[in-house]
């Protein structure tokens, strides 16, 4: 029995395009299609008439790909004029000292650097991207697996559209929900969380009222968070190779083996990729936070505690009105630091990715 | 479609006679400036073209739309522009002759009197508190509508030294009133704002022992609920059981709200107790005339004054070099301070209007632009 699995496994391996063709899968086809296609349809169906087209250029080839590489080179372009922009305006409060920054800045902590003022928005911003992703992640693999896995696929295919729906609402929207629906009634389970879990420092009380607090935060932006987690992993899982799975469920495993064995160390890589998608969001949230949360700049762990935390992109909306030229380039400072978060989540996610990519099965 | 049927040529001399006809407006009225200026009468129809920009603090926004709005209805063919960037920001524009008028929260201080010396060719800085807005301190608790409070009572509320509705402070203040054994939860702006400051300033001015932080747009305390913006607050009030806070008397809406102890009574916000505070208030000194800048008093023991309020002036010069700038801010301040200006302001932001005797000082001050 134990030398079958590996050889299974290989069968797999060396045959990958039958089930993906089966599924109709996007990248199946294009993957097998995509590098040949240019080059062999317009010499010998393009112009069947022309003698001398082979050694005419190739003009809507070399269009084409001039317009995807300047394509390409956009993107780099535009976050490298981001990355000017913050730091050419964000200067000045940098070269600035701390005496400077006090009395130029009306809402500025007395004796603070710019470093001490920016480190506890960092904690703020990470906290309640992590208390999202702790509530967002394990019910989008449930929502994945249930719409991949489980469920008939009419059901299925229905709450995969509802759940596409979730990611159209606008975050103005779900700010508004959180604030005036949610909050109110959210209140009771923290009272109930400060009461019994309060020796928990995390939860410890008493749990502020109204619950403008980084967990209620942290929910809505799960909820936020929920619907890219959900679809990107939903497409992971159902690109499980289906031999792996009948394999699985060949050896007598049950469903929830199948899906332990087999599917998800084949969707781990992906399900990464689709957290660090949900994380970046949650990240740069700011309509919703600035709604809900009231703000402190503190490094606090009291999740139930209202003005504790604050994140960056709700401070840079909350003080960007009235700022003056010194305090827009503080707050520029912060957009900065957020910049740099979000770029070192998303090295770390490819690392993390590509760690894990030989043994996931995925390649 | 007449256009249309013109030669290009035409056009050309077509666009350039318009352009004269409006030049001429502009000119008219620069002679003819005396007629039209002051408070325009609507049934008169108005011989006032251009464009009147201004820029300036965000709390005279919905007051300075009301009054954009009634001004064009009667000068159909002036544009007025107001651009909410702040009240520094506003003041900055105004000097550098960016724009004719500005919105400001704070007076001039002494440089920058200077710098509008400067600005107003010959003439002075004009400031005129045409924007006396009152703070109500509002609570949210049930059964209870209004509660009384001294000054020392708020400000241990808020500096959060007072934790529960049924403190000896608040019961003594109360005695017929049944108060509850809750917690008191503050609720601040967390943006910097005008309200705020000038909250601040009227607890370290009356109640200095109980307040011990500087008077700033920015909350001093930290730890407490706080909300953006007015709305954010009076929802935060709103939602929450036992909150207390502050915003623009206007936007207080059914929330419980704080008669405020005022020598040895205790007055309620209203319109007319806000713009009696602002009488009762010396004038500042070593100022031009044109300024009226008012030394809020907030210590006053008037009878049924409310000294929790916002003056937020309109800055002007008495002197613009272009004299079709001065006849359009003439007109403009001559409406925003007539009681038809004052009204709609009361209507739209819940400003209280001016006092009649306040009024006669700035039409004064109005009619001597030029």
């Amino acid at each position: 029995m134990s030398s079958s699995t590996p050889r299974l496994v290989r069968t797999a391996q060396s045959d990958p395009v039958p089930p993906a063709a089966d599924r109709a899968d996007p990248t199946g086809p294009a993957d097998a299609a995509g590098p040949t296609t240019p080059r062999t349809t317009p010499n010998e169906n393009g112009d069947p008439g022309r003698t001398g087209t082979r050694a005419r250029p190739d003009v809507a080839g070399r269009l084409f790909a001039m317009t995807a590489t300047g394509a390409g080179a956009t993107i780099l372009v535009v976050l490298a004029a981001v990355a000017v922009f913050l730091v050419l305006r964000a200067w000045p409060a940098m070269t600035a000292s701390a005496e400077e920054l006090s009395e130029g800045i009306q809402w500025f902590p007395e004796g603070q650097t710019l470093l001490g003022f920016v480190g506890p928005l960092i904690f703020g911003t990470v906290l309640a991207a992590v208390i999202a992703l702790v509530i967002a992640v394990p019910l989008a693999v449930g929502i994945a697996l249930f719409t991949s896995h489980y469920a008939p696929r009419r059901i299925a295919s229905g709450l995969g559209y509802v759940v596409d729906l979730l990611a159209a609402i606008p975050s103005v929207v779900y700010g508004l929900w959180g604030v005036v629906w949610l909050a109110p009634r959210l209140y009771p389970v923290w009272t109930w969380l400060a009461d019994n879990l309060g020796w928990i420092p995390l939860f410890a009380g008493p749990a502020s009222q109204p619950p403008r607090t980084v967990m209620t935060v942290g929910v809505v932006l799960a909820v936020m968070i929920l619907p890219i987690i959900t679809a990107v992993s939903r497409e992971v899982f159902l690109q499980t190779p289906r031999l792996h799975e009948e394999a699985a469920l060949a050896l007598g495993a049950t469903r929830w083996e199948m899906v332990r064995m087999a599917v998800l160390p084949f969707g781990r890589s992906g399900l990464i990729s689709a957290s660090m998608l949900g994380l970046g969001r949650a990240l740069g949230e700011t309509m919703a936070v600035l709604m809900i949360l009231s703000p402190g700049f503190t490094y606090a762990f009291e999740l139930l505690q209202a003005g504790r935390h604050q994140t960056i992109a709700a401070n840079i909306a909350n003080q960007f009105p009235e700022a003056n030229p010194l305090g827009v380039s503080t707050l520029i400072a912060t957009g900065l630091a957020l910049f740099v978060i979000t770029l070192a989540v998303n090295m770390a996610a490819r690392w993390v990715v590509s760690r894990r990519k030989d043994f996931s099965g995925a390649n | 479609m007449k256009i249309d049927r013109l030669s290009r040529p035409a056009t050309v001399v077509a666009i350039g006679a318009l352009s004269l006809t409006l030049a001429a407006c502009g000119s008219d009225n620069a002679v003819g400036g005396a007629t039209a200026s002051g408070s325009p009468d609507t049934e008169e129809v108005s011989t006032l073209s251009g464009q009147l920009e201004g820029a300036g603090a965000s709390s005279q926004e919905s007051a300075m739309q009301a009054w954009i709005a009634g001004f064009q209805s009667s000068n159909p063919d002036v544009s007025v522009a107001y651009d909410p960037v702040g009240s520094g920001g506003g003041r900055t524009q105004f000097l550098e002759g960016g724009t004719q008028f500005a919105g400001s929260d704070a007076a001039l201080d002494e440089e920058e009197l200077a710098q509008a010396a400067e600005r107003c060719v010959s003439g002075e800085a004009a400031e005129l508190p045409l924007y006396i807005s009152p703070i109500a301190v509002i609570f949210s608790l049930e059964g209870i509508d209004s509660l009384n409070m001294s000054p020392a009572t708020i400000a241990g509320i808020f500096d959060q030294k007072i934790t529960t509705w049924n403190a000896p402070e608040i019961a003594a203040e109360n005695p017929d009133v049944e108060l509850p054994d809750q917690p008191i939860t503050p609720v601040n702006r967390s943006d910097e704002s005008g309200t705020t400051e000038n909250f601040t300033e009227y607890l370290s001015a009356t109640a200095p022992e109980a307040w011990p932080h500087e008077p700033s747009g920015d909350w001093p305390v930290s730890g407490g609920q706080s909300a953006q913006g007015t709305s954010g607050v009076v929802q935060t009030v709103t939602d929450g059981d036992g909150t207390i806070g502050y915003a623009d008397a206007s936007k207080a809406g059914s929330l419980g709200t704080v008669a405020v102890k005022v020598g040895e009574a205790y007055v309620p916000y209203s319109p007319e107790a806000a713009a009696a505070v602002v009488d009762a208030s010396p004038r500042a000194e070593g100022r031009p005339d044109s300024s009226l800048v008012v030394e809020l008093d907030r210590t006053t023991t008037a009878d049924g004054a409310y000294p929790l309020v916002l003056v937020s002036y309109s800055l002007a010069c008495t002197e613009y070099d272009d004299p079709a700038d001065a006849e359009l801010v003439k007109a403009f301040l001559g409406y925003v301070a007539s009681e038809e200006g004052q009204t709609a302001a009361a209507e739209a932001a819940g400003a209280a209007p001016i006092s009649d005797a306040l009024r006669a000082e700035v039409e004064a001050v109005v009619e001597s632009i030029a």
